[in-house]
């Protein structure tokens, strides 16, 4: 995998002088084994250890509402579509456009099914499905109502939203940012992802490659926190070792892995002994941060989370918790969105589910000082059609909503439009790409110089086709763009 | 952006200072700072040193991307660049200042530079300097070497061929390694190679016996006889199958949406039979793309033709058929090329390529080899019925000889049931004389509730008329039935006045007969309800069945007093037209009555309009009917029976007793017994796996579909052909023929293909060193990294092919070479001189795959299983793992005994959720063609060596066979651990520290015994009773930190 020159040079002589030859060298002589290595208990940096912007953001939050949050009921609002409702859909909306469960089937205006209302300052436009978020928190956050990305289904459109493509084996954006800047904790993954799972929408499946680190090292895959049975797989000593006797074991490890290499000489050995490190400080490290009980008793109830009770606001809280430690990817899939019938109900209730935790979550990281250099991402796969499925909505590609808050995205804002009939983005139109390439500008990268070789190819996160950071979204190109 | 050293190696020389546990971290392959200091090699090789720079910098615009291309410049041809008849060239040979490139590429003025400043492209000064030299030596153009022929060779007898390989080996390595100034390496230790050769080739470690029999062994033909032997293990072949199922992406699940199961273990097996019995590599080919197509094509071509079907599948709801056609055949593409031909074709998918002289048209004309592939974009209804398309069944050996077993003893049976007795036939005019007859009767009122006109015809059939209704009810009144009327039977008769000729009056023809009502009217005007017990039909609907609570168009929802609910009844659709009859049996208890009037009810009250009956019959039986036996006679024996006994043909005669001996009382046991046999047949049967196959149907049409959307039908229709940049003798004028997949196969394995055998020879070397001689295995196009060693790839593809691409030859030659016997460990110079070990003056070292870490825990406890193939195993895998899995939600259920110790290639290989343990060492999800797997490192291989409950109970088992095999003493003990672990003895410092720990952990235990029953109930493995429990689980402490070593998970 080759790197851009002038970000390899600059990562490389960032370091002292004397250890340049020296970690060039253990690279060199490790040839293909990639290691996150450790030494002194310190983190490895990752591979942009000078960035090419002044980062404004240092951790991404991204809450995943995962099965296509329909966009009609809680952000995009549209009197024209009620005024329709019942009507036939006009064909100049749909013609040869991509159609799933509603293949073959005449196609009818369905309203909206919830009360909108402007909140805050900002009067932002938000339904009333959601009072706690948008009573407590519109004037934090920067909704854009004119998404639109290129797969239809759950599957391909998850991918496509965490990889940039449809076709598997790339690295999830979490993967891609750990690569590329590295962890800040030495305790925990550098990418934590958790899953908490609703009562009202079809359960749709989510496949791990959906953190995976595609063609990049295993050590920047996510790793998966989960709410019940060990928090991380296999982190828990076995049955019948005491921590003692782990330790124990783990101090023989090292003691042998020492004595070997006095004959053997494999700088691979040297980071095995610091993730066998890692790991030890893991099994401390992820059981005391996943119990939530040290948590103040107002904090608790901020969120509405009781401890083990596996809810999306459970999940938040361990989300903040994971922040404050340095872990720099965190993404928590909400499985409850897919609404192909009784759009009504089940909207509001899974909206119910989410929040409590989300407003909870922003009002937190403000409190905390943390939300200036923590983005938090909220959105689907994809957005819900104007068209009657029943009395639910299908899926739909061509406009939907995301909002963004904290780490340089301009709170309060509204930006971009689709058209009367919620159907296709048409005002300043943002794809999948741009979104992505307007995080990693915030993170201090600049997408088009931010690849790894693969099959030949500079593979990028943002794909061959063209995407820019969205700079309305965070505050022009002029404050942004300072080098660092 | 600059060239990796990877891809550039020559002349690659720094002196670096070696500074032991320094973090390295995340650096990758990054380009180190001291690139500057390299000096230029001494000739200047297009190739090698030319083609990287001008790839990587101008191709994107000036390469074979004909809509991207600029300024109609292209820099990868020899006109391009020295200039043909249509333009001149941008580079002067000889004059490095005179060319417009040199120009470009080292201008300061920001309009001029090239690559533009905003592509973020950028030549370093190395790059300058070398292309000046090149052009200063004569600007010297080479074809991209891997589309090149091979280098053609001298014959070589076949008796001499593996030492004549292996000496070329060594020359060829030692050429270029003096060139470099490095000298051989010093031989591998007899220990350390013979472990390295068990890994290589089975994946699994010696035993102690046979490290201590090789070491003394003095014979010279010591190692041969052991490389011999090791390829001719059955464990070679799942060695190789690991490798071969990547790059196929052979899974156990479909891996889109629901990624449901799916059957393919047997096309596993026929990889690792196929490596094991020699089978040549361009017949494994052609078995795998187009063995359906063979002549008569046998079992084992069908199973091999599966490797088309092994892409990934959907069977969510929602999915657009035309899409996933797409998605499924372009991957197909991508794989072919992946695999067999090393190139990344999937890039033309979309756009031409942009550094291979790839087109869109060239990647649709491949997919259209694909395109009679029966298959479905929407695997609707998979999920739950497990039908991804055509398979076959593939019994094992033992299964099939039980089947043969159930198919004698049927034949047996039948034998019985088939042969005439005399009591037989005397039972049978018993029963014909005690037949029912039939009496039509002629209604003598009908009233039709919609007041459709109703008329008898001659043969006292109803035929009715008139607008077709909704639903309809016909009330018919019949006069003085005899006493002891048995059965009432309602034909249905087709008739031309009819639509689709009937007998119902719906458009096709059918009807729906929701309910048949009797009444009987005794001399004295009272009337009594006629109860029907029993009916049958000649013939019951079983299509459009939706939510009938009969699952069928049944005749007993005729009878059931629509307590289903009123619409349901009995329908015929597929069989419209033709005559058919339903007989209702009158209830036994109420049969003896008097002779009397009948009135009978036929409702039909289906909701779905105008599904009433057209005509129809009424008739009556007064005769007794068998008990058990189907009333319905076939027509033709009803035929036959018509016929006088006396007058009867001796074939009808045949046939009326082989129907009588079907439900002949006298029988019944035999039947039931045939019944039990069919039964136990079919239930052995049901566990006979499946695997997918091809079937080769009428080729759909394939477009180019412009800039890859599936939607854009504007495309040109491409029929099959070949990659025109890539010229194979014999295939010049292949595209006047029509072609199929076997000729797809036939030019893969041409001996004159320029990709094949240097794919294949490329990757077999990086199987034996750890590292191939182009390095980049998946792409030997123009981004790839031209060889370290050209000449030696040419002599090993050139080899194989001459072999008869005799894969076993290949690699015995390769391990016979001293190359491959050298030592893995080097000095510091060498080391200095050579950091990426592209001149070989030592051996690769590489953790193992995460397949074989597991193999080797168990191999070490002696827990494995080594039986070969075979169906997926589910090992423990941690609960809940599988939690966002859906349609259906699933939990993995481990299996019991055997199952649980069998190899890591045999673990079930779930898509989206691949087995944690396998993931964490870096196993792919194998979704597409994988042909480098990543080598990490991480904290999470840490975690499954420490807690994974298969290395504990791994563990367990090897402290008790240490304990009852390693001797007495605690050292003896270690140091026989250290044996079976790492093959060799334990130091003393090494003993000293497992001491250590061992005296903690019996402090431990002695002080908890409950914590020692509690290790001792990981994993299914009981205790043994004759062990102490806190000795065993002191001696686990001991032995999990052996199996957590890094050498014990290493090939040195």
């Amino acid at each position: 995998m080759n790197f851009p020159e002038s970000i390899a040079r600059r990562s490389f002589l960032k370091r002292n002088g004397v250890a340049l030859g020296a970690m060039a060298l253990q690279s060199l002589i490790a040839g293909s084994s990639h290691s996150a290595g450790v030494s002194n208990g310190r983190r490895a940096d990752g591979v942009l250890a000078s960035l090419h912007y002044r980062p404004r953001a240092k951790r991404i939050i991204w809450l995943y509402m995962a099965g296509g949050m329909t966009h009609l009921e809680t952000f995009d609002h549209k009197p024209t579509l009620a005024k329709l409702h019942g009507e036939p859909m006009p064909e100049s909306f749909t013609k040869g456009q991509q159609i799933a469960q509603l293949q073959g089937q005449q196609l009818k205006c369905f309203g909206p099914q919830h009360a909108f209302r402007q909140w805050g300052q900002s009067g932002q436009s938000i339904s009333e499905i959601w009072p706690q978020l948008a009573s407590r928190c519109a004037d934090d956050i920067c909704i854009v109502r004119s998404l639109h990305t290129e797969a239809i289904n759950h599957d391909p459109a998850h991918t496509f939203m965490n990889t940039g493509s449809m076709i598997s084996g790339r690295p999830a954006m979490g993967s891609w940012l750990l690569y590329g800047l590295g962890a800040e904790s030495e305790n925990l993954p550098g990418f934590v992802v958790m899953v908490s799972t609703g009562k009202f929408g079809q359960k749709q499946p989510i496949a791990a490659r959906q953190w995976h680190s595609g063609f990049l090292p295993g050590q920047y895959q996510g790793v998966e926190f989960r709410s019940t049975g060990d928090p991380v797989l296999y982190v828990r000593s076995p049955q019948g070792v005491s921590p003692t006797l782990q330790a124990g074991v783990v101090d023989s490890v090292k003691a042998l892995n020492t004595v070997a290499d006095e004959s053997l000489h494999d700088p691979e050995i040297a980071t095995r002994i610091s993730q066998y490190e890692l790991a030890f400080r893991m099994q401390t490290s992820v059981p005391e941060l996943m119990d939530s009980r040290s948590e103040p008793e107002h904090i608790r109830k901020l969120y509405g989370a009781e401890p083990g009770d596996g809810s999306f606001a459970s999940n938040c809280l361990a989300a903040r918790r994971l922040a404050e430690r340095g872990v720099r990817f965190i993404q928590l899939y909400h499985r409850d969105w897919d609404h192909h019938g009784a759009v009504k109900e089940h909207s509001a209730g899974t909206a119910r589910e989410v929040d409590q935790g989300v407003a909870a979550l922003l009002t937190d990281l403000k409190q905390r000082g943390m939300l200036e250099d923590t983005i938090v991402v909220f959105g689907s796969e994809f957005g819900r059609t104007p068209m009657a499925q029943g009395n639910g909505r299908d899926h739909h590609i061509a406009g939907f909503t995301m909002w963004f808050a904290g780490g340089g995205f301009t709170p309060g804002m509204s930006y971009g439009a689709t058209d009367e009939l919620g159907y296709r983005a048409v005002e300043k139109p943002v794809s999948v790409h741009d979104i992505h390439a307007t995080l990693l500008h915030l993170m201090g990268i600049d997408h088009t110089r931010f690849s790894v070789k693969f099959q030949g190819l500079d593979a990028r996160l943002t794909g061959v086709e063209p995407a820019e950071p969205v700079f309305d979204l965070i505050g022009g190109r002029k404050v942004s763009n300072e080098s660092a | 952006m600059s060239v990796s050293p990877i891809s550039n190696p020559t002349g690659f020389r720094r002196s670096l200072v070696l500074i032991a546990g320094l973090a390295v971290c995340g650096s990758l392959r990054t380009t180190p700072a001291a690139e500057p200091e390299r000096p230029l090699p001494e000739t200047v090789r297009f190739n090698r040193d030319i083609r990287p720079i001008l790839s990587d910098n101008c191709f994107y615009c000036h390469g074979p991307d004909k809509n991207r291309r600029e300024a109609e410049l292209r820099l990868d041809t020899e006109a391009g660049l020295l200039g043909g008849e249509a333009r001149k060239g941008v580079v002067r040979p000889g004059e490095p200042q005179a060319g417009e490139l040199m120009k470009r590429v080292a201008s300061a003025d920001p309009d001029l530079k090239m690559p533009p400043p905003d592509s973020g492209k950028n030549l370093s000064e190395r790059d300058l300097a070398m292309l000046r030299k090149w052009i200063e030596q004569g600007a010297k153009f080479e074809g991209h070497w891997a589309f090149r022929p091979v280098a053609s060779i001298e014959k070589t007898p076949s008796e001499t061929r593996v030492s004549s390989l292996s000496n070329s080996i060594d020359t060829l390595v030692g050429n270029a390694r003096k060139a470099n100034g490095l000298s051989k390496g010093k031989p591998a230790d007899a220990r350390t190679l013979l472990r390295r050769l068990h890994f290589d080739l089975t994946g699994l470690p010696p035993e102690p016996v046979e490290v201590e029999a090789f070491l003394t062994d003095s014979s010279p033909s010591a190692y041969e006889k052991k490389v011999d032997a090791l390829l001719a293990s059955p464990h070679f072949g799942e060695r190789m199958a690991m490798w071969w199922l990547d790059l196929v992406r052979y899974a156990d699940s479909v891996g889109y949406h629901g990624d449901q199961d799916v059957s393919v273990s047997p096309f596993r097996q026929y990889v690792i039979e196929s490596f094991n019995a020699g089978k040549p590599f361009d017949v494994f080919t052609r078995e795998q793309i187009a063995g359906d197509l063979a002549d008569q094509p046998t079992l084992q071509q069908r199973i091999a033709s599966g490797y088309n079907r092994l892409g990934m599948m959907s069977a969510e709801g929602g999915v657009q058929d035309r899409e996933y056609l797409a998605k499924y055949i372009a991957e197909r593409v991508r794989n072919v090329s992946g695999t067999w031909l090393g190139v990344t074709m999937g890039c033309a998918e979309c756009h031409d390529h942009k550094f291979d002289p790839f087109t869109t048209r060239d990647f649709y004309r491949m997919e259209a080899f694909f395109a009679d592939i029966k298959e479905r974009g929407l695997y609707s209804g998979a999920n739950s019925d497990g039908n991804w398309g055509p398979s076959v069944r593939v019994p094992t050996p033992e299964q099939q000889e039980k089947l043969n077993e159930f198919d004698r003893r049927i034949a047996e049976t039948k034998t019985i049931l088939n042969t005439a007795t005399p009591e037989l036939a005397e039972a049978q005019s018993r029963w014909e004389a005690a037949l029912p007859r039939w009496t039509n009767l002629a209604p003598a009122e009908i009233v039709t509730d919609s007041g459709s006109a109703a008329k008898i015809l001659e043969d006292l059939s109803v035929l009715v008329s008139g607008s077709v209704p909704v639903t309809d009810e016909y009330r018919l009144k019949f006069a003085s039935l005899p006493a002891g009327v048995t059965a009432i039977r309602l034909e249905v008769l087709p008739d031309d006045s009819l639509p689709n000729k009937g007998p119902g009056r719906a458009g096709n023809g059918n009807f729906v007969l929701t309910e048949i009502v009797a009444e009987r009217s005794n001399a004295e005007g009272g009337k009594s309800p006629v109860k029907f017990s029993n009916a049958f039909a000649t013939f019951e609907q079983t299509g459009a069945v939706g939510k009938n609570p009969y699952g069928k168009w049944a005749v007993a929802a005729a009878i059931d007093g629509d307590e289903k609910g009123p619409g349901w009844g009995w329908a015929i659709m597929e069989k419209a037209g033709s005559a058919q009859s339903a007989i209702f049996l009158v209830d036994p208890a109420a049969k003896k009555q008097e002779a009397a009037d009948w009135s009978i009810v036929l409702k039909q009250k289906h909701d779905n309009a105008g599904h009433t009956i057209g005509r129809f019959r009424i008739s009556y039986a007064t005769g007794s009917f068998e008990p058990g036996a189907s009333p319905i006679v076939p027509a033709a024996i009803e035929a036959i029976l018509a016929i006088e006994p006396g007058k009867r043909t001796g074939p009808q005669q045949d046939e009326l007793a082989a129907y009588f001996r079907s439900f002949a009382p006298q029988l019944k046991a035999t039947r039931d017994h045939l019944a039990e046999i069919e039964k136990a047949r079919a239930e052995l049967d049901k566990t006979v796996p499946r695997t997918l196959v091809t079937e080769s149907v009428m080729p759909r049409m394939v477009r180019v579909l412009p800039r890859g959307n599936w939607m854009d039908e504007s495309g040109e229709p491409v029929k099959p052909g070949f990659p025109s940049a890539l010229k194979v003798s014999g295939f010049e004028s292949a595209d006047d023929r029509k072609l199929d997949r076997r000729d797809l196969a036939a030019w893969i394995v041409s001996k004159d293909h320029p990709l094949t055998a240097r794919v294949f020879v490329n990757r077999i070397w990086k199987l034996l060193f750890g590292e191939a001689i182009s390095r980049k295995v998946d792409d030997l196009g123009a981004q790839g990294s031209p060889p370290t060693h050209p000449e030696l790839l040419d002599e090993l593809a050139a080899r194989f092919v001459e072999s008869g691409w005799n894969v076993k030859g290949l690699i015995k030659s390769i391990l016979m070479s001293e190359t491959y016997r050298q030592s893995s460990q080097a000095t510091q110079e060498v080391i200095e001189a050579d950091p990426y070990n592209f001149w070989l003056a030592r051996q690769g070292r590489f953790r193992l795959d995460a397949e074989l870490v597991r193999d080797n825990a168990l191999a070490i406890s002696q827990l494995l299983v080594g039986r070969i193939g075979g169906p997926s195993v589910k090992p423990y895998q941690p609960p809940g793992y599988w939690a966002y899995l859906n349609f259906p939600t699933r939990e993995w259920q481990a299996d019991k005994g055997d199952s649980l110790y069998r190899r890591g290639l045999y673990t079930h290989w779930q898509r989206q959720y691949l087995h944690p343990s396998l993931l964490a060492f870096d196993a792919p999800s194998r979704e597409e063609c994988t042909a480098d797997r990543a080598r990490s490192n991480t904290p999470l291989q840490s975690l499954v060596l420490l807690n994974d409950p298969t290395y504990v109970e791994a563990a367990r088992a090897f402290a008790e066979l240490t304990i009852r095999n390693g001797g007495t003493t605690a050292a003896d003990r270690i140091d026989f651990a250290f044996r079976r672990a790492v093959s060799r003895p334990a130091r003393t410092q090494e003993i000293k520290i497992l001491e250590r720990l061992l005296e903690t952990a019996r402090a431990e235990y002695a002080a908890k015994p409950e914590m020692a029953t509690a290790l001792g109930k990981v994993g299914e493995r009981a205790m043994p009773a004759d062990i102490d429990a806190s000795t065993l689980a002191a001696w686990t402490a001991v032995t999990r930190a052996i199996l957590n070593l890094h050498e014990t998970i290493t090939r040195y």
